[in-house]
């Protein structure tokens, strides 16, 4: 049984003002979905995971926003002392490079990028894997036997490795392009699954009667199919965002990163090309891989606190 | 069930001419041409001697031809296993540069893959709705899951080889060492490689853990599962059963997991200056030897084509669904 199965099927606690206008169909039809909200916020609010990944991933996102506003120098200006530990002098919070640059400028650059290469990346990925998943499962036969051999084409390939290949080729690399690409290779196993999603619920009553009344099929999609996967749809989003900030990172620290910036991924290839470890700069690598980690992890814990609340039978009672 | 694993052998058969054809078109399809950038970086003076090594070029790398025939040829070369000629480790052949790589990331990534696959559906299965070890486990195992492969690396070298010197900083041998079948030389072998070996298993083995945890809770809330436990079984029983049935979707899994841990390994190397196929791919980006990562790129395809056409095998093997359902006709 899928999640928006469970989330369609749970036992409604119903509230006095159900009981009373019970009997009248109109009345109940907009009722219902605002019980359903609160209830959904009632369960989200108790949910530790949930507030934690909430609370944390907000956070760091508040930080991206505000740190380049603080920060004091250029990301990538020199002209500071070398390899300085962190201190409250002339602004360098997080220290200084070797090379004399701004951590903290670097460090709150490559936050911001890290949430718009996941935004982006995973926002591409997710419509996508919707309009694949979503046509392939509703249509069926010959398109969806087509797109279905597309979807496992692109599954097996391992993308990281398409994706070296291609930025390799990339004179000129920008934020964009590596969140484009991202997105253009990370969707399959997002359309599997939202695939099957849309097999089930396409054989409903509901989708009938949409059909019967003579409504088109991206109407029926995205006004009847696409709304009662929406958990799904989120926690889909999720995880593509993190997966985009992961391969990004990964993609910098080989050295295919955005030229003109700085990103995460690209500080801890600089430090290690610049013998970090060795002459202990932690203030230089230990950042940048710490923020990937708590932003990625957090959101991780949040898709598990959603996957709870929208789905009662997890709840640890 | 020969049916069905026809089936899977055709799409991997049309991912790899998917795949070879995208490594062809890739270089063919982005602005510039290749051979004006070397030319820039020789620098000839003489216009007419330039010419004549920019045809000589031209007709070397096939670039005159008309592109199906470009292509006709790229495949030609394929199957006589001719990857090209590196440019920064000229004359050495592509081939035998990826076969002297290759055997390094194996030996890291499939005892890596395999250990952390067994202990992580363990741990995962063990911390399933046990309080004390789900609030304790299961946080660790969001940790390392988030953690990006190389700086999990980074940080093992600096606290263990570097600060600590419990293990050395890189490369899979020490530089005196002699190398030769005798223990010595597998001692020190060994030494360079449980560090890069110990940040790619505990980074994969974070994830399974999380994976199985969550499966066995949902296994555990399944209709078969009250149902013997209304019948009196024991809890062990209960949670072997769940086990059972959660390990499938970990199978299948293990084939969507390849290309991230594949990526986690490359990295690794790097880090560690291991001398494997992501130490090779590093140098040749930061050189501009594109052959070389052409070639890599192919050589990591068929590799996961391979691992996945096992995994199939297995799961046929493991699942008697599939073969039952394969022999009544159903795919």
């Amino acid at each position: 049984m899928s999640t928006a199965d469970r989330t369609r099927e749970r036992p409604l606690a119903p509230t006095a003002g159900e009981v009373a206008t019970a009997g009248e169909d109109p009345v109940l039809d907009e009722v219902r979905p605002l019980s359903g909200v609160r209830e959904t916020l009632y369960f989200a609010f108790r949910n530790k995971k949930l507030v934690f990944g909430l609370v944390v991933t907000t956070a760091m996102l508040a930080f991206a926003i505000v740190g380049p506003l603080i920060a004091r120098h250029p990301p990538l200006a020199f002209g500071g002392r070398l390899g300085w530990a962190p201190t409250t002098r002339e602004g360098y919070w997080f220290g200084t490079t070797l090379l004399g640059q701004d951590v903290f400028a670097q460090f709150v650059t490559g936050l911001r990028l890290a949430f718009i290469v996941g935004a982006l990346g995973g926002g591409i990925a997710a419509v996508m894997g919707m309009l694949v998943g979503f046509t392939a499962g509703y249509r069926g036969g010959i398109v969806d036997e087509l797109l279905n051999m597309l979807t496992n084409v692109v599954l097996v390939i391992p993308t990281f490795a398409l994706l070296l290949v291609i930025a390799a080729y990339l004179n000129v690399r920008s934020i964009a392009t590596e969140a484009i690409f991202i997105g253009l290779t990370s969707w399959p196993w997002a359309a599997r699954a939202l695939r099957a999603q849309t097999f089930s619920l396409t054989s409903r009553d509901f989708v009938s009667l949409a059909r019967l009344s003579g409504s088109g099929s991206s109407k029926i999609i995205f006004k009847e199919i696409a709304p009662n996967m929406s958990s799904y749809l989120v926690m889909m989003f999720i995880l593509l965002f993190g997966n985009a900030v992961l391969i990004a990172a990964t993609l910098d620290f080989i050295g295919l990163g955005p030229s003109n910036t700085i990103s995460l991924g690209m500080m801890m290839q600089l430090s290690v090309q610049n013998a970090a470890l060795q002459l202990h700069l932690w203030w230089w690598f230990v950042p940048p891989g710490l923020a990937l980690m708590t932003i990625v992890g957090s959101l991780y814990v949040m898709n598990v606190g959603l996957d709870e609340v929208f789905n009662p039978r997890l709840r640890n009672m | 069930m020969t049916r069905y694993l026809l089936r899977k052998f055709f799409i991997y058969c049309l991912t790899f001419v998917a795949a070879v054809t995208i490594d062809w078109s890739i270089p063919h399809l982005m602005p510039g041409n290749p051979v004006l950038t070397l030319m820039g970086r020789i620098q000839i003076q003489d216009p007419q001697v330039a010419q004549h090594v920019y045809a000589n070029y031209m007709r070397s790398f096939n670039l005159d031809l008309p592109l199906w025939k470009q292509y006709y040829y790229f495949w030609v070369s394929l199957v006589h296993g001719d990857l090209g000629t590196s440019i920064l480790q000229f004359p050495s052949p592509v081939s035998s540069i990826i076969l002297h790589a290759a055997p390094y990331t194996l030996g890291l990534l499939v005892p890596a893959i395999l250990l952390s696959w067994y202990v992580g559906n363990k741990l995962g299965a063990l911390a399933a709705r046990r309080k004390v070890l789900d609030n304790t486990l299961l946080p660790f195992g969001y940790m390392l899951t988030a953690t990006p492969y190389m700086w999990f690396s980074i940080v093992l070298v600096w606290v263990f080889a570097i600060t600590l010197h419990l293990a050395p900083v890189g490369f899979a041998y020490s530089p005196t060492a002699i190398r030769g079948f005798n223990t010595t030389f597998i001692f020190d072998l060994l030494h360079h490689w449980l560090l890069p070996f110990l940040s790619l298993f505990l980074v994969a083995c974070g994830g399974w853990a999380i994976g199985m945890r969550n499966l066995i809770i949902y296994e555990l809330e399944s209709d078969y599962a009250h149902y013997l436990e209304a019948l009196g079984a024991p809890r062990r029983l209960v949670r072997k059963y769940a086990f059972r049935n959660a390990l499938l979707p970990q199978v299948t899994g293990l084939a969507l997991a390849l290309g991230a841990v594949i990526a986690g390994a490359l990295v690794t190397e790097i880090v560690f200056s291991y001398p494997g196929l992501g130490y090779q791919i590093y140098r040749a980006i930061t050189n501009e030897d594109y052959f070389v990562i052409q070639g890599i790129f192919l050589f990591i395809i068929v590799g996961v084509l391979i691992a996945n056409f096992i995994i199939d095998i297995v799961y046929v093997i493991v699942d008697p669904r599939t073969r039952i359902g394969m022999e009544g006709g159903q795919a």
